[in-house]
């Protein structure tokens, strides 16, 4: 039976071993100070502190930034951070921290920064020593992205902004923004520019950084206020005006579609022992075997049964249509399955953490801070906090009709 | 042999190739107009039971190689991956080909799973061109039991019946299972032959034909180890689901695609009526259904191909996921397509039907999932 097999190639094949023995020999363990769940929620300066450090020995040995070229201090392998991504998976080490820098920031400014910036800026960024924020929603420019208010104006080399950006995730760790701003009034998409901005060295002269506090209680998001910032030109991405481009290569990274593969670590936050999956529908087996239920558990209710059954089925239709992506020849159109990634896995995370609320009935009313919640409380808050996600990136309700213009090809709703 | 899977599904060249050229032979001769015109020419609901089909297209359809396509080199075949006929299957289904393809597929996948010179015969047969059906469901259309109301006698002759045969009436030979003093084992029976009396049911997909079989001392060939029924189609199960799942998948894109071209076109309000969102938004969620359906209809044939142990467990994941999206595919185009999507003479109704047609046979998604809650709930410690 003559088939051709597509296997890693050497080099990938040479490196995923050696992740796999770096892993073996330098998995970080645990902290002391409890994580949150994701990135998204760091507010304690400590925890912090200790995932830079787990960033920086992953980075260090090569395993962060694999795929840019080593000029910019990226590993200049050839699509292998998918392997390193994979691999930390498999050995479930923490989240990274730098999870804006590492997934938009760096991109964005590796395809349209000028040479200097780029050596100057990303290295820091791959480590996790500067911590990078996206300055992009505003008070009134949400799903409408292009509304933007915020005014840089021209000052000989230098431009002055103001304005006031909203939703803006760990910009009170931030040394630097990706900043997308108006440069000219008279043209709402042509009219808009984009920057990186030294946020941090700017606190109380320009810039102000105030925390918002989301449903669940957390922070980890703030509003960022612009009071006659001066930047240097050096640091504008690509040319004025062009700013509405260069957010699309932000935003297609964002939503998992755009050409470079995210650096990801394991994602776990606690123990495995003690934590919970939330994002895996097989550990909501485990959850419903542990709910009392009519005499039985929850995990004998064939309504349940089925419920959880289509959330496995759907995950592993995630997976399977992401290697599907990979194959040109059994793709109908090149984007209409990166397009559906931000859309169909936030989706699969709200309904997974969902359910999790009908398993455990009643006891799904505790909070982390009551020690008989089921789980110590996780599903409840990685519900709360799954509509970050079905909200973030465009929201998906602006994913759908992305998909229904720009792939199924009907008319715009704009 | 490795049970891992190419990262490709198994879609080398030949097998691209081979789907490339199915899917220009049904653009060329297969067209929606030409398909409503062969079939839905009654419109009557208590019009008499119908086969329709084109047996000049299926001669040419055996030419190309179809038939011969996943038969095993050891009985003349040409030897692909079951992710060839996974491919042809979605071709036919974007068509909604009238043939007796699938079941021809079904049938030669148990054949192949007998490992008996009287199995390989027939297989040998099948890749010249011969159309055989398969019959192993019981009355709920479940075929996990393999239990028929056949009996084989003692001298080797089947009495009773078998329900919901697919393409019966466009096929030569069958193969069925039927209890014995042995256990249940396959046979094989020539629908032509004295004993044997196919009565047609009355089915409102226009693109096949169904039937009841009547057997009364109807001469049989065992083609399995006396007994082996369950393990055999247990064995072809995976392969089975998976090129049914795959013309829904086909089908699915048609109903997508051409009920995107009317959202496209069609003017109300002064605009496209794809302008809005409560028709867009939801056509979106049809073309995520079929891309789930169909990676894990390919994930599931590949696995099959390459011997893995859970091919069933994955293959019941895509037909469930595919039978659910049959019918929200089905609902979805006749309900964007307003009135016109509510009358005959609009093609809509040919793909809405097989798709409700296809996503209860051989078990719909429930179904599935229960099985696989059996798996994987029940027996997770």
């Amino acid at each position: 039976m003559a088939q051709a097999q597509h296997t890693d190639t050497a080099e990938q094949n040479e490196f995923r071993a050696y992740c796999r023995e770096w892993l073996e020999n330098n998995h970080p363990g645990w902290p002391d100070v409890p994580l949150p769940q994701g990135a998204l929620e760091l507010s304690d300066p400590a925890a912090l502190e200790w995932l830079q450090g787990w960033q920086k020995s992953a980075f260090e040995a090569g395993l962060i930034g694999c795929d840019y070229p080593s000029e910019v201090g990226g590993g200049g392998r050839e699509n292998c951070q998918l392997i390193a991504n994979e691999e930390m998976l498999a050995a479930r080490t923490p989240y990274l921290p730098n999870l804006i820098g590492l997934g938009m920031a760096a991109p964005t400014v590796f395809f349209h920064a000028r040479d200097s910036v780029k050596q100057d800026l990303l290295p820091k960024l791959f480590s996790g020593e500067e911590i990078w924020c996206q300055g992009f929603s505003e008070p009134g420019a949400g799903s409408d992205l292009a509304n933007q208010q915020t005014f840089a104006r021209r000052d000989g080399d230098n431009w002055v902004i103001n304005g006031h950006k909203v939703w803006t995730t760990l910009a009170h760790f931030a040394s630097w923004m990706i900043l997308l701003c108006r440069t000219d009034k008279e043209d709402k998409y042509n009219g808009l520019s984009y920057f990186v901005v030294p946020i941090k060295e700017a606190l109380g002269k320009g810039v102000t950084v105030r925390p918002l506090i989301k449903l669940t209680g957390e922070t980890g998001f703030n509003e960022v206020l612009f009071d006659d910032l001066i930047v240097p030109d050096e640091y504008r991405l690509d040319e004025v005006g062009a700013g509405w481009k260069v957010a699309m290569t932000t935003l297609s990274h964002e939503r998992g579609a755009g050409p470079m593969v995210t650096p990801a670590s394991g994602g776990m936050s606690t123990k495995e022992e003690s934590g919970v999956s939330t994002g895996s529908p097989a550990s909501l087996i485990a959850l419903a075997k542990t709910q009392a239920r009519g005499g039985k558990t929850a995990a004998d209710d064939p309504l349940l049964r089925d419920e959880i059954v289509k959330l496995i089925i759907r995950r592993q239709a995630f997976r399977q249509n992401e290697r599907r992506a990979r194959v040109s020849a059994l793709t109908d159109h090149p984007m209409r399955i990166p397009l559906q990634n931000k859309l169909v896995s936030s989706e699969l995370n709200q309904d997974v953490a969902q359910l999790a609320y009908q398993i455990q009935g009643a006891a799904s009313s505790l909070s982390v801070a009551d020690e008989r919640a089921p789980d110590g409380g996780q599903w409840q808050l990685a519900y709360m906090n799954s509509f970050g996600i079905t909200i973030a990136a465009g929201t998906n309700e602006v994913q759908r009709n992305i998909l229904g213009e720009r792939v199924l090809g009907l008319p715009k709703s704009k | 042999m490795s049970t891992k899977q190419p990262d490709n599904f198994g879609f080398g060249e030949d097998e691209t190739m081979l789907r490339d050229s199915a899917r220009k032979f049904f653009t060329d001769n297969c067209g929606a107009d030409k398909l409503h015109a062969l079939v839905a020419g009654d419109f009557n609901p208590h019009r008499e039971s119908e086969c329709n089909w084109d047996r000049d297209l299926w001669r040419q359809v055996v030419e190309l190689g179809w038939t011969a396509a996943c038969i095993p080199e050891r009985a003349a075949g040409i030897g692909m991956p079951r992710v060839a006929a996974v491919a042809l299957a979605e071709e036919a289904g974007r068509v909604a080909f009238p043939s007796p393809l699938l079941a021809t597929f079904m049938a030669s996948f148990v054949l192949e799973a007998c490992h008996t010179a009287a199995a390989d015969q027939m297989l040998e047969a099948i890749a010249m061109g011969k159309p055989v059906t398969l019959a192993i469901a019981d009355i709920a259309g479940s075929p996990e039991e393999v239990e028929t109301d056949v009996r084989v006698g003692a001298d080797g002759c089947l009495s009773g019946s078998v329900c919901l045969v697919q393409d019966a009436r466009k096929c030569d030979a069958l193969v069925v299972s039927a209890g014995s003093e042995t256990g249940t084992g396959l046979y094989l029976v020539d629908l032509g032959a004295e004993g044997v009396e196919i009565v047609p049911d009355h089915i409102i997909d226009l693109t096949r034909d169904q039937a009841s079989i009547r057997f009364d001392g109807a001469a049989a060939i065992e083609v399995g180890a006396p007994g082996s029924a369950k393990a055999v189609v247990e064995a072809a199960l995976p392969a089975i689901l998976c090129v049914l799942s795959a013309d829904m998948v086909g089908a699915g894109e048609w109903l997508l695609q051409t009920t995107v071209e009317y959202a496209r076109t069609r003017i109300q309000f002064d605009r496209p009526i794809g302008f809005f969102q409560a028709v867009k938004h939801p056509l979106v969620n049809v073309m995520i259904e079929i891309d789930d359906a169909r990676s894990l209809t390919y994930n599931a044939a590949c696995a099959a191909d390459v011997g893995a142990d859970h091919a069933l467990r994955l293959a019941r994941m895509a037909k469930s996921r595919a039978s659910d999206m049959a019918v929200f595919s089905a609902s979805r185009a006749v309900q964007f397509h307003g009135g016109i999507g509510f009358t005959w003479e609009c093609y809509v109704h040919l793909f809405f039907k097989r798709q409700m047609h296809s996503q209860t046979l051989l078990g719909d998604g429930r179904h599935h999932r229960h099985l696989l809650a059996e798996e994987l709930i029940s027996s997770a410690a």
